[in-house]
């Protein structure tokens, strides 16, 4: 092939897609479709991912004191919290305080007026020398005489780990099903283009075409659908999850949910991923299509 | 030039459709190659154009040795060969022109060069004055002026026409012969498959006679079906 033909043969590749406006629109939305899926997943995995992290880099436990203790005993028990090996520090919350800052955390919102402090619990925010053995420090808190309850990240931590688990093993289950999918569309879009100019293709090998110039308006096809797919898709979850992300985020009983925003860590693997995928998935299936009918 | 030793070719279990064919044509020559249906002429153009290999023997066009090619280079043997078909074989949302220039594209000419060739090729045929129209819009003759002129326009060593005039009347038919012994004048191998014997012994050329995969008789200008 030379290169003096390869302006045609992008026309020509270009010219295909209209041809079959109808599979060339059905293989779009097939790959957008797809890669939503595939893309919501790992987003969802990823943020999963961060919301795991942080909580396992929280070295702090909430000590809740039993309501029946005064004030006088509660705040004793920060001697016996600080007796432990691997507590650097402890800070007591009396119940008045927890209530201002429960208030001021909510807006001061008027909702939260007839709450009183008697409601709540005096509390010590425990902060750890070594985070790795919260489970075993939240143990002994809980052991000492006066502590009611105790409230450590790790439980939670665990419970998105599981999650996050079972996401990553659908995700590479759903992955590789839709991706089969889309490269089967595109494939079968190409294959009805090809089928349709099987004639032309039939006389080009006659008067001596090579494969490469048969081949490439095809290709130019599949790749032209795969990344148009892809980069709609790119937009679409953008927008999507930036709606989204504002809707939980004005949830006050989602707050514990913190999400990475979009045009942050999540832009540019995402645009990468989408893009090879949209190039994986055109090219593959255009090609494998193709070879059927080479054999003139 | 095209030479076959001792060709055999199966298809499968059945008797063979080439028997031993051994043949030469010269460059320059002009070469009828006739017989009854089944007996092997189209396996011949086959071989020719590198679509088939023989099961054996030794099968040459144009200094491409077709039993040993490989794959890459078939696309480079087909250039030095044109072929024409009863059933024109035009690409019929192509005007005149695109037909022949696409034939030219095909194999990376530059648009300079396309731009300078067609025309002398059309003209050449006598369709200078139809480069806009359609296949559609032409005769039968016509559309067969047009196969020779896309089969010319690589500017090929031989041009090999597999029943040429089938789809044309008498005098269609005797036109196209006298364009293909014009272009067999120019210095092109002509190979003219057909059954028509009017035509065969109106031109007095070279006959070989092609009969249950074996050459039965090979000669010049008349041959008898019997």
């Amino acid at each position: 092939m030379k290169i003096n033909n390869l302006g045609y043969l992008i026309k020509e590749g270009f010219h295909g897609i209209f041809l079959h406006g109808f599979m060339s629109f059905a293989a779009i939305c097939v790959t957008i479709a797809c890669l939503l899926i595939v893309g919501s997943f790992s987003i969802l995995a990823y943020n999963l991912d961060v919301m795991v992290d942080k909580l396992n880099q929280t070295s702090e436990i909430m000590v809740y004191v039993d309501s029946s203790l005064s004030d006088a005993e509660a705040r004793s028990i920060s001697t016996r919290i600080n007796q432990l090996g691997n507590v650097q520090k402890s800070v007591f919350i009396s119940r008045e305080e927890a209530l201002e800052n429960f208030i001021s955390d909510h807006n001061n919102n008027a909702a939260f007026n007839g709450v009183q402090a008697q409601d709540l619990r005096h509390r010590y925010v425990v902060t750890l020398e070594d985070n790795s053995l919260m489970e075993q420090t939240d143990s002994q808190l809980q052991q000492i005489p006066g502590v009611a309850k105790t409230n450590a990240a790790y439980e939670l931590a665990e419970g998105f780990t599981t999650i996050q688990n079972v996401l990553n093993i659908a995700s590479v289950a759903l992955i590789a099903m839709l991706l089969v999918i889309s490269l089967l569309i595109i494939s079968n879009t190409i294959k009805l283009a090809m089928y349709d100019r099987r004639d032309e293709i039939a006389i080009m090998k006659m008067v001596g075409a090579t494969n490469s110039f048969i081949r490439l308006p095809f290709v130019v096809e599949g790749f032209t659908l795969g990344m148009t797919g892809a980069v709609l898709a790119f937009g679409l979850e953008w927008v999507l999850y930036d709606t989204l992300v504002e809707r939980i985020s004005s949830v006050d009983a989602l707050r514990l949910f913190s999400f990475v925003p979009f045009t942050g860590d999540l832009m540019i693997p995402m645009l990468l991923t989408f893009g090879s995928a949209g190039l994986f998935v055109g090219i593959v299936g255009s090609w494998t299509s193709i070879r059927k009918f080479m054999d003139v | 030039m095209i030479e076959f030793t001792d060709v055999v070719k199966s298809y499968g279990h059945g008797s063979p459709a080439l028997n031993g064919v051994t043949m030469q044509i010269e460059d320059g020559e002009f070469c009828f190659l006739v017989g009854p249906s089944g007996s092997g002429k189209s396996t011949i153009i086959k071989l020719i154009s590198g679509e088939l290999r023989p099961t054996s023997g030794t099968v040459h066009v144009n200094g491409y040795n077709l039993e040993r090619i490989r794959k890459r280079e078939i696309p480079y043997l087909r250039r030095t060969t044109g072929v024409v078909f009863q059933d024109f074989r035009l690409i019929p949302k192509m005007s005149v022109y695109d037909n022949v220039a696409f034939a030219m594209r095909v194999i990376g000419a530059k648009e300079r060069e396309i731009r300078d060739r067609v025309p002398y090729v059309l003209e050449l045929v006598g369709l200078e004055n139809k480069a806009k129209r359609l296949p559609s819009e032409m005769s039968g003759g016509e559309q067969q002026r047009l196969a020779i002129a896309r089969a010319l326009v690589n500017n090929p060593s031989t041009i090999i026409a597999d029943e040429p005039t089938g789809n044309l009347d008498p005098a269609r038919s005797f036109e196209i012969m006298s364009l293909l012994q014009e272009i067999n004048n120019l210095g092109t191998t002509v190979l003219v498959v057909t059954h028509e014997k009017d035509l065969v012994h109106l031109f007095s050329k070279r006959v070989i006679v092609i009969d249950d995969g074996i050459v039965v008789s090979d000669g010049e200008g008349y041959y008898d079906e019997d």
